[in-house]
């Protein structure tokens, strides 16, 4: 591969998602609810080579821009990723993530007896008590999990 | 207050005020004021004296008294969820007591009910009401909360009725606490980092037992167990005798939210520390206290 060559052509219209810690990609893919069944393109680069980061995980949504509260749904398994709308082949947006105040629906409680394992009808719910390190407290029983923890215990992965 | 779902929705000084409403019941049980009330009670999971006394408060005080004791005989037995049982108590009556196997489901309830809901046991999470009662059992002997020397003896890890009271010491100002349980058993970490006084984790109550005002003794969790290997493990773990008991300050005295089983000895019945069975009796006037709050009015 050329020196300065893309991996992964430009998109015209959408949203890039850079700095996401390597072998992530999935996972934020999942949080935001991607997969195949959706019309847009996706591409997924896995292992880039990063100055800052040794290696890093890409994401290119065709045709979507991302909401800044979808964009800080991922902060908890990457939180120095950064986002660009792009539009016309141009960035017309930079968005950094912040690690929001609480979480729903997308960490299952470890719990086993928490009520959200165990009624059709209630979701999961975390308050972010720390960010940084990252601590969450489920709502409902009291549970506190750590970054790890929640990665784990992604409801869609 | 419109629903009672953690010692945390309390403060300080709503706590003092269910003191003097309970002072009030305390001296007028059949104090009526609540006959347009209907209040429910959904205990999903086994109780003998928060059932009765919360029954017997809202009878005390007027209201009708619906509800169950069980899964059985309910549709839940029919694989009904737990928030369609909520909505069909909701429209019956004008607040609900719930007591459930599962934590957090008194606040999942009261998401789903608009009538106040009132947790009478979580889980391993919490039971307010329980604290009210313990508080005021405490406020009772020694006439103040604040500047006392605590001792919890047993199982902190899974009982909910220490979990909330821990809680709720934040709010006074006790001297020290202590923690005195096998360590499998001691007070979990997410309840530990929000303590607000000192504290310390010991196994050995004698080290203490003289410095210590109120004796707080649980009982071993077995239900909350899910391995029932750990259970054995912690099985006759702890036991307070009455030698220990006989060890303290003639003031002390040594609460149990109860049932009781091996870990205390029957003895310390007719010693003047024992204070459980008065507990007990205060859970009456402090309930009615709870619900004539929540049932609201200036009656």
């Amino acid at each position: 591969m050329k020196k300065g060559e893309l991996i992964v052509s430009k998109i015209m219209n959408g949203t890039v998602i850079d700095h996401i810690p390597a072998g992530r990609a999935t996972v934020v893919l999942g949080i935001l609810g991607i997969d195949h069944t959706i019309k847009n393109r996706i591409s997924m680069v896995i292992n880039a080579e990063s100055k800052s980061m040794g290696k890093k995980d890409i994401v290119k949504i065709e045709n979507r821009e991302l909401k800044s509260e979808e964009a800080d749904t991922i902060a908890l398994v990457a939180p120095e990723a950064t986002i660009n709308i792009i539009r016309n082949y141009e960035v017309a947006k930079k968005m950094k993530i912040k690690v929001p105040e609480s979480i729903a629906r997308i960490i299952k409680c470890p719990n086993p007896l928490c009520i959200t394992n165990n009624d059709v009808e209630a979701a999961s719910r975390f308050a972010v008590i720390s960010k940084n390190p990252i601590i969450l407290k489920c709502e409902y029983c009291g549970t506190e999990i750590d970054d790890r923890d929640a990665l784990n215990a992604l409801a869609c992965g | 207050m419109h629903d009672l779902i953690s010692i945390k929705d309390l403060n300080r000084e709503l706590i003092e005020e269910l003191f003097l409403l309970a002072d009030k019941y305390n001296k007028n049980r059949h104090a009526g004021g609540f006959e347009d009330k209907v209040v429910a009670g959904a205990f999903f999971e086994p109780s003998t004296r928060t059932a009765l006394s919360f029954e017997t408060a809202a009878k005390m005080l007027g209201a009708e008294y619906i509800g169950f004791r069980s899964w059985e005989g309910t549709s839940l037995a029919k694989g009904e969820n737990l928030a369609d049982t909520i909505r069909m108590l909701d429209n019956y009556a004008d607040c609900i007591v719930m007591r459930h196997p599962n934590d957090g489901a008194a606040r999942f309830a009261a998401e789903i009910a608009e009538k106040p809901v009132v947790n009478a046991g979580d889980g391993k999470n919490e039971h307010p009401t329980q604290s009210v009662q313990d508080l005021y059992t405490i406020r009772n002997s020694f006439g103040k909360i604040d500047g006392l020397t605590y001792g919890f003896v047993g199982d902190l890890h899974y009982a909910r009725a220490v979990n909330s009271l821990l809680l709720a010491l934040n709010m006074f100002k006790p001297k020290k606490v202590y923690f005195i349980s096998p360590e499998s058993l001691t007070v979990r970490g997410e309840v530990l980092r929000t303590l607000n006084y000192k504290y310390e984790a010991l196994a050995d109550p004698n080290k203490v037992i003289d410095e210590i005002d109120v004796m707080y003794i649980t009982r071993i969790q077995k239900e909350r167990f899910t391995d029932p290997y750990e259970y054995k493990k912690v099985e006759a773990s702890y036991r307070v005798d009455l030698a220990l008991a006989e060890k303290m300050k003639s003031s002390a005295i040594i609460m149990h939210p109860l049932p009781r089983i091996n870990e205390t000895d029957r003895g310390i019945d007719r010693t003047k520390h024992a204070k459980y069975f008065a507990q007990a009796s205060f859970g009456v006037p402090v309930r009615m206290a709870v619900l004539s709050k929540i049932l609201g009015g200036k009656r």
